[in-house]
């Protein structure tokens, strides 16, 4: 293989050089148990609350607000098992048809065990319909968790404009925003979400950390009980090098976020828009502009996603599919589904996730790398005749324009 | 991604065989898009022998492969030799497919299937017969009963790697269990059914978390110095007050409710929340 290209970020970052720097005295010299009477361990406390500060830095958050978790899903199942533990006369739970499993599967299965459960549908383009938000939420409905981006399309969710109508309805409202902590700009300090999941490993620092915001005075039990760390919130002693690891990615993310995010959303562009152009049976799956900035999800008709994916992995491209073929499951992907993309295109589909390591010859090299593959499979394909059908469509339109 | 033999990675790569045999004598298409996999196979025969094969295929890396392998497999075959293949010889031709995979090499059989029947001027292929058990995956039972007895299957899963059937909305699982049963016999068949959730009534839930507070739960809080006290019970919110020990600090009540909640969750209902009393 001669280069590797990973465009995969939605699923997990390489870890900053900075971040490892970081760590790594925290294996070796500074091992201590930070619970410990003794300064050698004791001292670790304070570092603790350092990396705290720049977690709730980055999103706007006081300190005491943030708890350190394990990782994302933790993060998710603590805070709407700490909601509904918290309300015990509630049991209803809200949230939509597009979320992570961590968050979906757990709904699903507080379902079977006597819960009510509503799933918010989503248009053609991957948004929330917020008025049937507000007409789900009840009066018993104990919590609503709605993701701040999904992880397949990039979409963002309108999540202030979520919680601030569960707020009015007196539901807890909590939000994984996996995928927009060091991406979008979030300041917790204003508006009505009580609970927010971070995870270290989408933000380029390691898997096996992560963070649940809780606001003050938001009622809340824990999930992990054992001893009394993080204020009661989460049993466990301190995993300090991953801790101080997310500290310092969520400084990076603080400190570049702008530039950085602007950078990738122009080689994110670029890729999309000559996909999109140049491959005639290709599709973008999800809103045209309410997206992160560094995912495209794109279908490539009558040709099936797992096939392409190991034609882009033979090249050296890592990506991901939606198609039902790569995931050991029958059904394409839950999310192109609940849009309501055809099977003929969710079978095809394929995201390409960019970060801050990725380079325009990195896009270079993808561009010129898919029409030989789509050529391939359509050579394969027994549908190449309606593949040519759209490619004449196309090239009708263009010319026309 | 899936653990692929270097033989399927190989005639994924290098398919061979690709197109379609124009002045063809025998043609079959199995699958659909919405399927996810779809192949035509097309052969050409002299006096029953075939003496060529081209596949074309939508579908992932193992039903390319599988259609790749089956082209090469009936060249200079005569019909009632190709006959013979089962899904099962594919899978070994090309050292085996992963157990989700399987499908690939039913479908490849199918075609085969198709294209014989068409040599031979019948409307359908044994395949297509038959009713149709599984609506999301246009399975019938014929399909289902073949790959159960070659395959030697016996949970609906298995029959879902090998012929999709019941991968989808699932309502066809009993209808696929029977079949199991018809073939199989029960014993072996039979999935153990979830016990369905049985609903107590609120006087004998009272009893019994009483009798578990008293039995169960109290000697091993007084051993350390704590105690509850069971003050009311409210749809599934049992309302505690704390004594011992424990009442002088919050994190050691937070422990003492946490004992008494999971041991109430254990030998009485998963939904217990325990809370104290004020
Ligand atoms: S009918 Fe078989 S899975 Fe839906």
């Amino acid at each position: 293989m001669s280069r590797t290209v990973y465009v995969d970020n939605n699923a997990t970052t390489r870890v900053a050089d900075e971040v490892v720097e970081e760590m790594l005295p925290y294996f070796t010299e500074l091992y201590g148990n930070p619970s410990s009477m003794h300064t050698f361990g004791g001292q670790l406390h304070k570092k603790i609350e350092q990396a705290r500060e720049k977690v709730a830095d980055l999103i706007g958050a006081d300190p005491s607000e943030i708890t350190f978790t394990s990782c994302g899903t933790e993060s998710d199942n603590a805070a709407i098992r700490g909601a509904l533990e918290s309300h015990p006369k509630k049991r209803h739970i809200v949230t939509t048809r597009v979320e992570h499993p961590a968050v979906l599967h757990q709904c699903r299965q507080l379902a079977r065990h006597g819960y009510e459960l509503t799933e918010i549908a989503v248009d053609q383009e991957g948004l929330l319909d917020l008025g049937e938000l507000r007409a789900a939420i009840r009066g018993d409905t104990a919590i609503v968790s709605v993701m701040h981006a999904n992880n397949e399309t990039g979409v963002v969710f309108p999540v202030e404009e979520a919680a601030q109508i569960a707020r009015e309805k007196g539901a807890v409202f909590h939000t994984d925003a996996i995928q927009t902590v060091g991406k979008l700009p979030m300041d917790m300090s204003k508006g009505n979400i009580d609970m927010l999941t971070i995870s270290g490993h989408k933000l380029h620092a390691p898997k096996g950390v992560g963070a649940l915001y809780i606001r003050r005075g938001v009622k809340f039990k824990p999930l992990i009980v054992g001893g009394h760390h993080e204020n009661g919130k989460r049993a466990g002693t301190e995993n300090i090098p991953y801790i101080m690891g997310l500290g310092k990615a969520c400084e990076l993310a603080k400190k570049y976020m702008k530039e950085e995010q602007g950078r990738v959303k122009s080689l994110r562009d670029k890729l999309e828009e000559h996909l999109l152009t140049n491959i005639p049976n290709a599709r973008l799956n999800g809103h045209k502009t309410l997206r992160l900035p560094n995912t495209t999800n794109i279908s490539f008709e009558y040709v099936e996603g797992e096939a392409i994916l190991l034609l882009l992995d033979e090249a050296g491209i890592c990506a991901s599919s939606g198609s039902a073929c790569s995931s050991g499951s029958l059904e394409p992907s839950h999310v192109l589904m609940a849009m309501g993309v055809p099977f003929t295109a969710a079978h095809g589909s394929i995201r390409f996730s960019l970060s801050h390591y990725n380079t325009e010859d990195d896009v270079d090299y993808i561009l010129e790398s898919i029409p030989p593959i789509m050529k391939k499979l359509k050579d394969i394909s027994p549908y190449a005749r309606e593949i040519e059908e759209l490619e004449q469509k196309a090239a009708s339109t263009a010319n026309r324009g | 991604m899936w653990d692929y033999s270097e033989k399927v990675k190989d005639h994924f790569f290098h398919p061979r065989n690709v197109g379609e045999i124009q002045d063809a004598d025998a043609v079959g298409d199995v699958g659909n898009l919405a399927c996810g996999d779809a192949i035509r196979l097309t052969l050409k025969l002299d006096n029953d022998r075939i003496v060529d094969a081209k596949f074309k295929t939508f579908g992932c890396g193992s039903a390319i492969a599988a259609a790749s392998a089956l082209t090469e497999m009936v060249k200079g075959k005569t019909v009632e030799e190709a006959e013979k293949l089962t899904n099962q010889d594919i899978a070994d031709y090309l050292d085996g497919l992963p157990d989700e995979k399987m499908h690939c090499s039913v479908m490849g059989q199918e075609a085969l299937e198709a294209a014989i029947a068409n040599y031979r001027g019948y409307e359908k292929a044994p395949s297509e017969e038959g009713t149709i058990i599984c609506k999301c995956f246009d399975v019938t039972d014929k399909v289902i009963e073949r790959v159960i007895r070659e395959n030697n299957l016996g949970s609906i899963e298995q029959v879902t790697n090998y012929t999709k059937a019941g991968g989808g909305c699932k309502s066809c699982h009993p209808d696929i269990q029977q079949i199991i049963n018809d073939i199989r016999g029960p014993a072996v068949a039979v999935a153990p059914e979830p016990k369905p959730v049985k609903k107590m009534s609120n006087i004998k839930k009272m009893q019994l978390v009483q009798e578990t507070i008293e039995k169960e739960i109290r000697p091993v809080l007084t051993s350390g110095g704590d105690d509850v006290e069971l003050e009311d019970i409210d749809g599934d919110t049992v309302y505690v007050s704390f004594q011992g020990n424990c009442i002088h600090n919050a994190t050691s009540k937070e422990k003492v409710r946490h004992t008494v909640e999971a041991k109430l969750r254990e030998l009485v209902t998963e939904d217990l929340v325990v809370e104290e009393a004020t």
